[in-house]
């Protein structure tokens, strides 16, 4: 997995709850094994009916169009489990979502593959959400996972928490198998001890 | 010795041990796949050299992607085949065993892992899809994960877990006659939002649900992730038991015995403390269908698309802009509403008993002109069985489609999809835009719902549907 330590980037708000991963990365018609990712990250609100793009999505405007950081309000990543609505923002550049809230499997999703995701009380996070379209993509904004910190334009650093454990994974890049993996003893022994209390979970035969 | 919730107890006997980073590695007893995840994952454990653990105790399960066009193969669906395909391949590989296209017991996973007793009550169990939790209605604690998650538990046979909280969702009282799980459910999201269960496992618990055939537990427990829960079961009782006995992958004889004395310790304890606890009666709830665009915008059958100035302050926003795409204005009466389309299936509403109550609603009747109506049942098994019934020939008759199983229409990954401006009234479970087609707009409901609007060619209450021809 890419680390993460720090970015800075233009910051592009996207300032609506609940937005799901079907509209992250819509299950597109016509697909293969080699998706196109860039193409695929808000694929339907990007255009318009005809097809053209649609100049007022934020990501279509020029100045959020490299936008390294995402800011979003409550339960951010709602419904599906689809990677892809991961892969798409890294395939976009964008390494850091700055939410109110996330939902629980996008956020797995995003520490699995380098994405920050960075959670933000409701009245900081309408402070970052200010200072971001003030900034209009004009000026960037840091996000430093080292001091938990997040700087830029509009006013002073704003603090903000992550769980130590995903911290260290996202800083030192840490492969999940290889740290589960280092427990292959404990796995063998709870398995044999499974074996004598609960059998039949250790064992999935068609007994046709 | 301190009370125990049900959850706490599996988690307990599952937990393997606390990783370095404080999460807890949790043994997955099965494991199922299907095809939009499973060649990443196995790609990806390719590259690194890793080999799949346990194959013994995984499953896959072509779905999301089968055409349900009768006599389908790989190709009916063309934007499937590679997925098809690499998956077949990954199995051979790896020993998996596969329920293929061509399968008799092939079917959307959560329908198949039950119906066969793969899963069992106290099992822990993950699947790469959301609705992992559909089989808590067996009473096994099901987690859905993505494409990393499904190759980290391929090569370890364990997920890297928070501990969620606990939570009680209790169901008092008795459903009236119409009104299903799908229902209740609904109006539990209505009541606390898309992620009013968010970090929680949810036991469902309390008379309601006690009475509730284990295919309605199923139901409920599938909504689960719509409010945002992170898991969601029943408790298993003799039900449950009488349920999965003889299926052909439970344990057998002597061990079946004493799996189910273990099986009846499987209760919370009875003073354990939940972190959050909802109640909701269920004796005077009447079908409910979604308004709008996300599965908390709901009312009840008989009731109107809501004025936002009624609604709590946060749901507003989400509300206006619903309110475009459905092309609803306030104050519009759901009933009665011209439709285009029914979708009947998906792992929410299309095992045997849901299907019985959809073609009770059909029978001796049609289709209204202009409505495109579609059933896939939820499993070869389901198909088979309800073909075994002659509710094929009703549906047939009455002017639906009848498919071939698979996730179809719910997601549209296998090219079944409504077109621009459709009204659908569909028993899967996300309204969510284009979801089901480009503009399409979808209304949630029970499979009675659902069927009676084909009927009325408008948004209808199946107990009160004008009598039929026949």
């Amino acid at each position: 997995m890419q680390p993460f330590i720090r970015h800075t980037g233009i910051a592009a708000p996207l300032i609506k709850d609940d937005i799901n991963t079907d509209q992250i990365a819509p299950i597109l018609h016509s697909r293969g094994l080699k998706e196109d990712y860039r193409a695929m990250l808000f694929h339907r609100a990007r255009r318009r009916e005809d097809g053209s793009e649609d100049s007022d999505f934020v990501l279509n405007m020029p100045q959020f169009r490299n936008a390294g950081i995402l800011v979003t309000g409550e339960n951010f990543g709602a419904g599906s489990s689809r990677e892809s609505a991961v892969w798409s923002m890294l395939a976009n550049g964008i390494r850091v979502i700055v939410a109110k809230s996330f939902a629980d499997i996008y956020r797995e999703n995003c520490l699995q593959n380098g994405l920050l995701p960075v959670v933000l009380g409701a009245a900081t996070c309408e402070q970052f959400i200010a200072r971001v379209v003030a900034a209009d993509g004009q000026a960037s904004f840091t996000v430093d996972l080292v001091t938990q910190r997040i700087s830029g334009p509009g006013g002073p650093d704003l603090a903000f928490e992550i769980p130590a454990a995903d911290r260290t994974r996202l800083i030192e890049g840490l492969d999940d198998i290889g740290l589960t993996l280092k427990h292959v003893d404990e796995i063998a022994s709870w398995e044999a001890r499974a074996q004598t209390v609960q059998p039949w979970l250790q064992s999935a035969r068609d007994s046709r | 010795m301190m009370q125990q919730t049900l959850f706490d107890k599996i988690w307990g006997f599952h937990r393997v041990a606390r990783r370095a980073d404080g999460r807890d590695l949790i043994y997955i007893d099965r494991h199922v796949l299907h095809e939009l995840h499973a060649h990443h994952a196995f790609a990806q454990l390719q590259k690194q050299g890793r080999p799949v653990r346990r194959a013994d105790l995984t499953f896959a399960v072509q779905d999301h992607t089968v055409a349900s066009k009768l006599g389908r193969d790989d190709n009916t669906n063309p934007s499937g085949s590679a997925f098809i395909k690499a998956m077949r391949e990954g199995c051979r590989i790896n020993h998996i065993r596969l329920f293929d296209v061509d399968d008799p017991e092939q079917g959307i996973s959560h329908v198949v892992a039950p119906e066969l007793g793969i899963v069992l009550p106290g099992a822990t169990h993950a699947v790469p899809d959301s609705h992992a939790s559909t089989v808590g209605g067996v009473g096994a604690l099901a987690f859905g994960c993505g494409t990393s998650e499904l190759a980290h538990i391929l090569a370890s046979q364990v997920m890297a877990l928070k501990r969620p909280k606990n939570m009680r969702v209790q169901l008092d009282g008795r459903l009236a006659v119409g009104v299903s799980a799908k229902d209740a459910a609904l109006r539990v999201i209505a009541e606390i939002g898309v992620a009013g269960a968010r970090g929680h496992v949810v036991e469902y618990a309390g008379a309601a649900v006690r009475a509730m055939p284990i295919e309605q537990r199923m139901t409920l427990c599938n909504l689960n992730i719509e409010m945002g829960g992170r898991s969601g079961f029943v408790a298993p009782d003799d039900g449950t038991f009488e349920w999965l006995a003889r299926r052909p992958f439970v344990p057998q004889g002597a061990e079946w015995d004493r799996a189910l004395r273990y099986w009846r310790t499987l209760t919370s304890d009875e003073n354990a403390g939940f972190d959050r606890e909802v109640r909701l009666d269920c004796t005077t709830l009447e079908p409910q269908i979604t308004w709008g665009t996300d599965p908390s915008q709901v009312v009840g059958i008989s009731g109107s698309v809501p004025d936002p100035a009624a609604l709590e302050p946060g749901r507003r926003a989400a509300a206006a802009s619903a309110f475009g795409y459905m092309d609803l204005a306030p104050g519009t009466p759901l009933l009665g509403l011209p439709i285009d389309r029914v979708f009947i299936g998906s792992c929410t509403n299309s095992r045997l008993p849901d299907l019985q109550v959809a073609a009770d609603v059909v029978r001796g009747r049609h289709v209204a002109e202009g409505v495109i109506a579609m059933v896939v049942p939820g499993s070869s098994s389901v198909k088979r069985e309800a073909e075994a019934a002659g509710l094929d020939r009703v549906f047939r008759a009455a002017g639906f489609f009848w498919g071939e199983s698979g996730c179809s229409m719910c997601a549209g990954g296998n090219g079944d999809r409504g077109r621009p401006g459709e009204r659908c009234v569909s028993t899967t479970n996300r309204n969510f835009e284009n979801r089901q087609g480009p503009k399409v707009r979808t209304h949630l409901a029970s499979p009675a719902t659902a069927a009676a609007s084909a009927i009325a060619g408008r948004i209808a209450d199946a107990r009160h549907l004008a009598p039929g021809t026949a």
